[in-house]
């Protein structure tokens, strides 16, 4: 998984149908020390996630169709968690 | 998921099983600003309905098979939604 930060939403009419009804998030890559890496993920959101807030984003096909609970999804990312805090050598980090 | 914009189309008629009617598309990706980011590639039509020219998001690798009518067909890249707008919160 990855630490990203929701930057946005990416809207969309024609679209492969599992993506009717889900919020499609633009969540950009974060390092530890919480800025922004440059690249950015395209997230079906699992959890609700909202603006600014910091979220553990998935990358990988099969974790993302169990979420999802759709077997032939052409999905590979999605967001599975809002994160509060990241401790890296007992110092707080996000 | 990554963005990217249609800028041209393939035409192959030999192809493999499963592959036949397939509409293959050159995509550009884009970064976070919408400007082109590393090389094109080619990419199936999971919609059927993108074309030259429209902002796009593309699924890489296994998954992008997964997009097509006939899911176990050798695709590495496949547009699965026409972009209607990007809404950003903040940066």
């Amino acid at each position: 998984m990855k630490i990203g930060r929701v930057a946005g939403t990416v809207v969309s009419t024609i679209n492969s149908p599992i993506f009717d009804g889900r919020r499609l998030l633009l969540v950009d890559l974060l390092d530890l020390g919480a800025t922004p890496t440059g690249a950015y993920l395209i997230a079906v959101d699992a959890v609700g996630a909202g603006a600014g807030e910091t979220v553990l984003v998935l990358d990988e096909g099969n974790s993302a169709r169990q979420v999802l609970d759709a077997p032939d999804a052409p999905v590979r990312a999605v967001v599975v968690g809002i994160v509060d805090e990241v401790t890296v050598d007992d110092k707080p980090m996000l | 998921m990554q963005l990217g914009r249609v800028t041209g189309t393939v035409v192959a008629s030999t192809v493999y099983p499963g592959l036949e009617g397939v509409r293959l598309l050159i995509v550009q990706p884009l970064d976070r600003e919408l400007s082109p980011c590393g090389s094109s590639l080619v990419a199936a039509d999971g919609v059927a309905m993108a074309g030259p020219g429209e902002l796009i998001y593309v699924v890489a690798s296994r998954e992008a098979s997964l997009a097509m009518p006939e899911t176990f067909v050798p695709v590495d890249h496949a547009v699965v939604g026409i972009v209607d707008a990007v809404e950003e919160w903040s940066r």
